[in-house]
């Protein structure tokens, strides 16, 4: 028998009312404008576009606003908004050697061309609370340099030149890309599929991972290559028009590490390469993703599968953190019916067990 | 394709949309309200918002990938005459949008092509311009000037 039970509505409909409250707090403060929050959270903004893989700040500090600050939850806001949109297409590939840079920076190459530009950065500060900051402190203005528009080439294309690093990463010729969001996940994976769902993999899974490759779980010898943040153009094919349309341009964060690889069967000693390209700045998920991707191509440069990290379908399919919460927190969403069946359950193996009591201590000694 | 679309129209029209797509909406619809343009376009498609999956590739050149989605707004308007105008950008700012196609239309007539160059185009091209002059040059003052230390005496 089953027995369907109703009831919780006039709770629920309270919980939220609440919650509006709640989210808005003290009255007597001002509350958050979306400008505000893309402007001076402009770093949370980019991790929820990042995750919640939709490029579109205002949306993305709506729903950071919505959401109280909680970073998954407002992932999981943007996600499920996207699925309402319909789909125009898919942009020509990014050309990152393009990018208005505001930060690059190399840690193998100390004179690069273009050189060695710090941006906006959290480095080299001493990580000290600023009581500046808690007032309404105006900020100070920047410097400028008058500097010429010059190219940066990627410290992939200046290493290449000696040929003693991999080329980019090319697929198979004639190769539909994969795209995850169309086609359920398989594995193996090829790199396209791994990439699309490492860029919007949690940055805290990712960042454990790629630390773990670091302490020797799949050591892979890394170098920062090449760090770039900045503008790139987007431009897309459509029928109307006979030429690829102009829609203007997205910052992304690049990632170019570079792995001593010490040869193997399948590939001769030299520098191969990990690769991170995700949304907005978030420096430190487009270094754990180059980490990872070097970590997943253990089985393509013939390595010993020993690690975590080297384990395609564990990592991929742990990565997405909209999938991870929903199925971790949809635990203290009722259970009754299932609990109840299971106290039956273990109340009859108890009686079960208790009828031959002879049986159980001498169990227990061999074990 | 017009027949009269030479090579020049489509990089002048392909500059003149990246503009339009990179502007701010509110300064467009500024100018657009001080060209004083009566015309009236009608809407033929949109202004609707979808969904463009954007593409990286693999090590900067390689095989391409997909990065995630971004929100674009597209719109098609025909003006009396029965010209068509397009327009493509990304966010969801619908009103852009329609004036930006209809900017379009109106441009394949080279007469309102130089006259909204001149009140609308040029000026939005010049505030990206020093926009990302600016922004090159607070860049460049975070260059890492390197300098050798010479110790002892030699």
């Amino acid at each position: 028998m089953y027995v369907a039970v109703k009831g919780g509505e006039a709770a629920i409909r309270n919980a939220h009312r609440l919650l509006d409250d709640r989210r808005r707090g003290d009255r007597s403060v001002p509350a958050l404008t979306l400008d505000q929050i893309v402007a001076q959270l402009a770093l949370a903004v980019d991790r929820v576009m990042a995750e919640g893989s939709l490029y579109d700040p205002e949306l993305a500090a709506l729903a950071v606003k919505q959401a109280r600050g909680d970073m998954i939850e407002a992932i999981f806001l943007v996600r499920a908004y996207r699925t309402t949109l319909p789909r125009f297409g898919y942009t020509n590939p990014v050309d990152t050697a393009a990018m208005r840079i505001e930060r690059r920076v190399s840690a193998t190459y100390k004179d690069l061309p273009g050189g060695q530009l710090l941006g906006p950065t959290f480095d080299y500060t001493h990580r000290l609370l600023d009581p500046e900051l808690a007032g309404d402190a105006e900020g100070r203005s920047p410097e400028r340099r008058e500097a010429p528009e010059e190219q940066m080439p990627r410290v992939s294309d200046i290493l290449a030149a000696e040929g003693l690093i991999e080329e980019d990463g090319n697929l198979a010729e004639g190769r539909r890309t994969g795209d995850i969001t169309r086609e359920p996940l398989e594995f193996p994976l090829e790199r396209d599929s791994r990439l699309q769902a490492l860029a919007r993999g949690d940055e805290g899974f990712l960042l454990a991972l790629a630390y773990s490759t670091q302490r020797g779980y799949a050591r892979s010898h890394p170098f920062v290559g090449e760090i770039r943040i900045g503008e790139v153009e987007l431009e897309l094919e459509v029928a109307e028009l006979d030429f690829p349309v102009p829609l203007g341009r997205i910052r992304v964060t690049e990632c170019q590490m570079v792995n001593q690889f010490k040869g193997s069967a399948k590939a001769p000693p030299q520098f191969t390469r990990g690769y991170g390209l995700v949304f907005g700045q978030s420096e430190r998920k487009a270094m754990a993703m180059s980490l990872c991707d070097r970590a997943l191509r253990a089985g393509e440069l013939g390595e010993d599968l020993t690690a975590p990290a080297q384990d395609e379908e564990f990592v991929i399919s742990h990565s997405d953190n909209v999938q991870a919460t929903g199925f971790v927190e949809h635990l203290k969403l009722p259970h009754y019916v299932d609990f109840q069946a299971e106290l039956d359950l273990v109340r009859r193996m108890r009686r079960e067990a208790e009828k031959r009591p002879s049986d159980r201590p001498s169990r227990e000694a061999a074990e | 394709m017009d027949p009269e679309n030479t090579a020049v129209d489509v990089l002048e029209r392909r500059k003149r949309m990246a503009v339009l797509a990179g502007a701010a909406g509110d300064e467009l619809r500024r100018l657009w309200r001080g060209a004083c343009v009566a015309v009236e376009a009608i809407p033929v498609r949109g202004p609707e918002t979808g969904l463009a999956t954007v593409r990286g590739r693999i090590g900067g050149g390689g095989s391409p990938f997909n990065v995630g989605e971004v929100t674009v707004t597209r719109a098609t308007v025909r003006l009396p005459d029965g010209r068509i105008g397009h327009a493509y950008a990304i966010g969801r700012d619908h009103e852009k949008a329609r004036i930006s196609a209809t900017i379009d239309a109106l441009c394949h007539d080279p007469v309102w092509a130089s006259r909204l160059e001149a009140a609308v185009v040029a000026p939005l091209a010049a505030a990206q311009q020093a926009a990302d002059t600016r922004k090159r040059e607070e860049t460049a003052a975070t260059k890492v000037d390197f300098f050798t230390m010479v110790r002892g005496e030699d």
